[in-house]
Parts: structure tokens; sequence; C-alpha cells
């Protein structure tokens, strides 16, 4: 039997796909140039993909009765346990990109691992996930290295956004409870044991962009109980209204 | 000089982006010959292959792609459409109509 703590898990993996996705979705029709509108709703279509397969597994191991939609659309912020790096606002195409980067090789370590995960649902969306994340990793590293090695501006406003979004890395990587007892069932894998690797593949890349490893300074954390940046709640009032004003609409 | 066909035979220069132009070539599956299935922008190579991706071979429909520089390519003009088309269609000998198809195939 699934037990509370599997599903405040997938509830994590669902919101921070969830989230991220939006956040994405917010390029469509303002991306720097047609092909690249196009790749970045790709990615975030596939983020949606992956969001709604695990909020609907998280549906079922709550048996309450609710679907993934009730999850994705009718919860409040305070009940989302995405981490802090996904909501931030998308900023310039730079700070996307790095964002995405950097979340695109913790996801896709994290879906490697989670490919064996006991539970079957699980593993299956994660093989089906981590198929799509290779590819996140190869576009999004490539515009890292293309924007941190082209002109001063480009390579100065990567370098800015990396700075400002290190300091939300640290949370993908802090294992609480939760995290400790779904590893310990197997289900889940602890999101501490990825960091090294996070930080291999990172910083090769980095090295390649000729970009500077900001310094480990304090990180920020909350997302993950619920303690969010005002950021979430303007995003989810715009991703919610349409569910909200048309309880059980159908499209 | 009336041989230079690359002083002759420019490419219009791209006026839709500053980024390079690059045709973009699709094999469908089961090992058919590459196709060619349309364009894109991109600042390099790498960029041009998974612009290709994202544009053309979402849906599955290629297994492999080429890209290549549109200005690579030296293409035939309208003004060649007589001298290098027109010459095979007044010999008829040149086109194998005149060979009985044995029955069940088809053309």
């Amino acid at each position: 039997m699934s037990s509370p703590a599997f599903f405040e898990y997938l509830l994590r993996l669902g919101d921070d796909r969830l989230v991220l996705g939006h956040r994405l979705s917010e390029w469509c029709g303002h991306g720097p140039i047609l092909e690249e509108d196009i790749a970045v709703a790709n990615i975030a279509l596939d983020l949606i993909g992956e969001a709604s397969l695990l909020l609907k597994l998280a549906a079922s191991v709550e048996g309450k009765g609710r679907d993934e939609d009730a999850l994705a659309y009718l919860r409040d912020a305070i009940e989302f346990r995405n981490s802090l790096i996904v909501e931030l606002p998308k900023g310039d195409f730079g700070f996307t990109i790095v964002r995405q980067f950097l979340f695109s090789v913790y996801s896709m370590l994290q879906m490697d691992a989670l490919q064996k995960s006991v539970n079957a649902d699980l593993s299956g969306v994660a093989a089906k996930a981590l198929k799509e994340t290779r590819y996140h990793v190869r576009h999004s590293a490539q515009w890292v290295v293309t924007l941190g090695a082209g002109t001063a501006e480009s390579h100065q406003r990567v370098q800015q956004s990396l700075d400002d979004l290190w300091r939300y890395t640290g949370e993908l990587f802090i294992a609480d409870d939760v995290d400790r007892q779904v590893a310990a069932s197997g289900e889940g894998v602890d999101p501490s044991t990825l960091e090294g690797a996070w930080r291999g593949q990172v910083l090769s890349v980095l090295d390649r962009a000729g970009l500077r490893v900001p310094d480990a300074g304090y990180m920020q954390q909350g997302g993950r109980a619920g303690r969010h940046t005002e950021h979430l709640g303007h995003m989810l009032s715009e991703m919610q209204i349409l569910a909200r004003s048309h309880p059980g609409a159908s499209w | 000089m009336a041989n230079d066909t690359t002083t002759t035979r420019q490419q219009p220069a791209p006026s839709d982006s500053q980024w390079p132009l690059w045709e973009v070539f699709l094999q469908p599956p089961k090992g058919e010959a590459h196709e060619h299935a349309g364009s894109v922008h991109a600042t390099n190579a790498e960029q041009a292959l998974q612009n290709a991706r994202d544009v053309y071979a979402r849906r599955g429909e290629a297994v492999s792609i080429w890209v290549v520089r549109s200005e690579a390519i030296t293409a035939s003009t309208p003004e060649d459409m007589g001298p290098f088309f027109d010459p095979g269609n007044d010999k008829p000998y040149r086109h194998p109509q005149f060979y009985k198809i044995p029955r069940g195939i088809r053309v």
C-alpha cells in the first residue's frame, strides 16, 4: 500500500514540471526566432505531459477521488510542492535557458534513477521522461555554450542569470523525511544522492561556455513545504483561471 | 568567366533574419533516401540540427536528419529550364514507354 509520503513525493515531481512547463509556455509567440519559439513550446509540452502523468499517479495514490486536473488547477500556492527555481518569472531568454539547463540536468539524473522505482507506474513515466529530458539537456546546454561564448552582452546576461539562479539550486538536493521514506521503500530517490553528478555535468558545460561558477553561498528553500515566492501565486491565477471559472468544463 | 557559376547563381540574401539559413533533409523510416523537408535558421550546425528536429521531425517523421548551409547549394535557375530539361523530351527513344509491361507490375 502506498504511503502519504509517496503522494507528497509525486506532487513534488509533478509540480516541478507543471510550473516550469507553464513558465516556458509563456514564451509561446515571444521566442527570439520562430525555430526557438517552437523548440521552447515543445519542451513546455513535454514537461506538462510529464506533469500530467505524475499528478495522475499522485491522485490515484492519494485515493480521495481527485484527478490530475483537480491537483493542477484547484490547489492554491501554499499546497504546491515545486522547488522555487521553477516558479521564478521567465526573465530574458538567457535566464530561461540557464534555468532550463540547471533543471534539465537535475531532472535527467532524477528520471534515470527513478527508472528503477519499485512502483511500476512511476518507473514507466521515468523511462518516457528520461528520453525527453536528454533532449532538453542537449538543447539548453547548446544554448548556454552559444550564449556564454557569444558576444559580450550575451555572456554578461547568462553569467548574471547564472549568478541569480545559483542560490535556488541547493533546494533541489535537500532530502527531508519524505525523501528518505520513499528512498527506503524503493519508490523514490533521495535527491541528495544526485548532487555530485549534477555538479559534474553542469560545471563541464559552464566551462565550455566560459562561465564562472558562482560561489556557494546562502541557498533559498521552502518550496517543498509550500513556502513560495510571490511569483507563484500570480502565475497560478493566470494558469488556473479557466478551470476555476468553468468548473468541470471539458474541451 | 562565363562558366563561373558561383557568381552568376547566388542565393537571395536572407532578409528575414540575421541568422544563416540551413536546408533540412529527412530520412523517413524504412531506409529510404533523404528528402528535402524545408529550411531553418540557426547560428551553428548543432543548433540547425536541433531546430530541424523541432520543426520537422518531432512527430517521428524521420530516423536521420541532414542539415547543410543553404549557400552551399548550387541550384539550377529558371533560365536553365530549356537547356537543362527540354532536350530529353523530343527524343522518344530515351523513354522506355515502348516496352510492354508484364501484367501484375505497377508503374
